[in-house]
């Protein structure tokens, strides 16, 4: 609890009340069914247009059936220095929240009080440009974040510092590798000195070794009593930054809490298996279910650590797709990502024609210990876009034969051979 | 941690008609200096002739008009050699019109920003009002080699043209922002611009002289055509730099007084539809 200084209850840095958001979407093309009917569809189509247009931006129509809520009835309020993190799947509001108080879309309802300056930090490196040289860029995109010149002026040597890029300054940024780049965008995100930092999702740039930068210059920011909301898919992130964890669902808020307990839940919502209903994925993919077998028979309620199983995708490719990533994160019950793996290891990266697919992927046995795991599907188009980046995902629960009482602890549990001599003397 | 109550942000619902938030305008004014740094420094970057293009341009057009209007189509330039006759109207439409249509574009080209980020909206329509004066500054300055080479005076009349650069500037703003702010919901716009340009080009005295106004029309034609607020502009650049005539007070009267409304209301337009772009980008 932070207090203010004249001894009163803690001052919030972010009150939301009740707010809402809904968008119009698109209604459904007619289609037509004789020559004559679209040759007359076509000559009305400017004016059905026109309507269609006109409506994207109307917002007080609430009857109307192509409107969605993105968000609705959200109250909450965030104490001066507390990180708040914020889960739930795609679509549950996530982003669309961080949209409306970073301003950059208004609320349809509701209300938002902002106590201090703000910074969202939605993509780095928004207003990049190839052309200019680090240095400008370093200018052009703090300002765009809303420092002054003068602001920037003073940081810009920890920027180039934290970006690692002191020689390159003076080139132009489309010489960067992609790596440099980011760094770039991220040290400048990371340097705002605004009281309230709105964080999408940008952690996850550049290597392992900067991850760990910018986790730990995270860290530090949150340590200087700044007040921080940080949207991410990645729960160890949460549990290590956060102090209190939100968690939406379809643009309801429906729990508040310690972050291990917030991400508890959201983890154990997982779909079942047999719940799962056929979803599109972008044009190109429709997901139709998941199963899992063990030894040849579908799985029962457990399933043996020691054996291997089998995770089956059955998917639908609609349209002809090159360099298709499909696989899984193999997460553990805890939120601690063991691995990712692509059935590219073995398919490879080549188009795949339209037709029904089944990818299967067995875990050997005896690889992890008794307890519970997600699977969760990642699809995506190679260096070009997610489709599904783990919303979707299976729950599994491996249970051992080996019920004692002595404790294996650790991520991993793959037995080894143990040999024990006795003097000298195989036993 | 000092805080004051100044620094607090309400987000409420937007409905209907908004004022400008000149305060917010001002907090980023860096920016918008740093917009307009980037669209000049960006604009040649890469090509061989550079900053030669901002010449090249308008006389490359010059001396097109020249044989087919001047010389084919022998179109009456008021007196002067017609090659100088279209290049003093040129470079003032050049400007406008280049303008316009990046003011006009400036938001379906920047959509990434303007779903990511958030900064006062009107500086993407104003930054090419301003950045675009570069080529404009570069391509006047042929006039005067120009005028040395036909051994033409310029006249006291000189004197009037930043007012005349201030009204081609507010012009291009005010269509600018109306265009921007329909551009997004509307595409159409991005298809539209080339042809309107055209259009606006015809309208304007570029390839004619602006006399013919007044010998077809009359003194209410020309009060009319004035509310067209380059046909001011250009008639007065000649007049300036050709003494073509006396400088068309009434003209430039008329067009300033629509410029002002066009540009008001343009701010308005924008401003009311500034809620929805992220939503419809």
């Amino acid at each position: 609890m932070h207090m203010s200084s004249n001894g009163q209850a803690p001052e919030k840095a972010i009150i939301v009340e009740r707010l809402g958001k809904q968008y119009h979407i698109g209604l459904k093309e007619d289609r037509q069914d004789s020559l004559l009917k679209s040759a007359g569809a076509w000559l009305a189509s400017p004016v059905k247009n026109f309507r269609q247009l006109r409506r994207l931006s109307a917002v007080d129509d609430e009857e109307a059936e192509d409107v969605i809520w993105a968000l609705r009835d959200i109250s909450f309020s965030v104490d001066r220095g507390e990180v708040v993190g914020i889960i739930g799947r795609n679509g549950a509001g996530k982003s669309t929240l961080l949209k409306i108080l970073s301003r950059i879309t208004p609320p349809a309802e509701g209300r938002i009080i902002l106590n201090g300056r703000v910074s969202s930090l939605l993509e780095v490196g928004t207003g990049f440009h190839p052309e200019l040289t680090g240095r400008e860029n370093v200018y052009l995109n703090g300002t765009i974040l809303g420092m002054r010149k003068a602001e920037v002026d003073r940081t810009f040597d920890e920027i180039v510092a934290f970006a690692e890029v002191e020689k390159f300054i003076d080139t132009p940024v489309k010489r960067y590798s992609s790596g440099m780049r980011m760094r770039l965008a991220f040290a400048v995100s990371a340097h705002l000195q605004s009281e309230i930092l709105l964080v999408d999702e940008v952690l996850a740039v550049g290597d392992a070794a900067f991850q760990e930068k910018c986790l730990t210059k995270m860290e530090g920011v949150t340590k200087v009593g700044r007040t921080v909301l940080l949207v991410s898919h990645n729960m160890q992130v949460i549990q290590r930054l956060c102090d209190r964890a939100l968690l939406l669902q379809k643009g309801r808020l429906v729990a508040g809490g310690a972050p291990s307990a917030i991400v508890g839940r959201y983890l154990s919502d997982a779909l079942a298996a047999s719940t799962l209903e056929p979803v599109e994925l972008g044009q190109q993919v429709r997901m139709n279910r998941l199963s899992v077998t063990q030894n040849g028979e579908p799985a029962g309620e457990f399933l043996d650590s020691e054996q291997p199983l089998e995770v089956h995708v059955h998917y639908d490719i609609l349209e002809p797709v090159r360099n298709l990533l499909l696989g899984f994160n193999v997460v553990a019950g805890d939120g601690i990502s063991l691995f990712r793996t692509y059935d590219m290891l073995t398919y490879g990266l080549g188009e795949r024609e339209p037709g029904a697919y089944e990818s299967v992927f067995q875990l050997p046995g005896k690889l992890l210990p008794a307890g519970h795991y997600f699977f969760e599907v990642v699809v995506g188009i190679h260096r070009l876009r997610w489709l599904s980046k783990g919303d979707i995902r299976l729950r599994l629960n491996l249970g051992g034969p080996r019920e004692t009482d002595v404790d294996f602890p650790g991520v991993f549990s793959p037995m080894g051979t143990w040999t024990v001599y006795q003097n000298g003397n195989r036993e | 941690m000092a805080q004051t109550k100044s620094e607090q942000i309400v987000i409420e619902p937007v409905r209907g008609w908004q004022v400008i938030n000149w305060r917010e305008l001002r907090d980023y004014r860096d920016l918008f200096r740093f917009l307009v740094d980037r669209d000049i420094k960006v604009l040649y970057k890469q090509t061989v002739l550079g900053f030669g293009w901002a010449i090249l341009r308008p006389v490359l057009s010059m001396i097109i008009f020249t044989i087919i209007f001047g010389n084919l189509a022998q179109v009456d330039s008021d007196g002067v050699p017609y090659a100088i006759f279209s290049y003093v109207a040129l470079v003032p439409w050049l400007y406008f019109s280049t303008a316009l249509t990046a003011s006009a574009l400036s938001l379906v080209n920047n959509t990434e920003m303007l779903t990511k980020i958030y900064f006062p909206r009107l500086t993407f329509p104003m930054t090419p009002v301003f950045s675009k004066l570069v080529d404009f500054a570069i391509s006047f300055v042929i006039i005067f080699v120009l005028m040395a080479w036909f051994r033409i005076m310029p006249t006291a009349r000189v004197l009037y043209l930043p007012l005349l650069v201030l009204l081609m500037m507010l012009s291009a703003a005010g269509m600018g922002l109306w265009f921007a702010a329909m551009s997004v919901q509307y595409r159409d716009v991005k298809h539209a611009m080339p042809f309107l340009t055209q259009i606006l080009m015809y309208a304007a005295p570029v390839v004619w002289a602006g006399s013919l106004i007044a010998e077809r029309f009359g003194q209410t034609g020309r009060i009319l055509f004035g509310l067209y607020p380059m046909v001011g502009v250009i008639e007065g650049f000649r007049s300036a730099l050709l003494d073509t005539g006396p400088m068309p007070w009434d003209m430039i009267a008329v067009g300033t007084i629509s410029a002002l409304v066009i540009f008001v209301t343009g701010l308005f337009y924008f401003r009311r539809m500034e809620a929805t772009f992220a939503d419809v980008a």
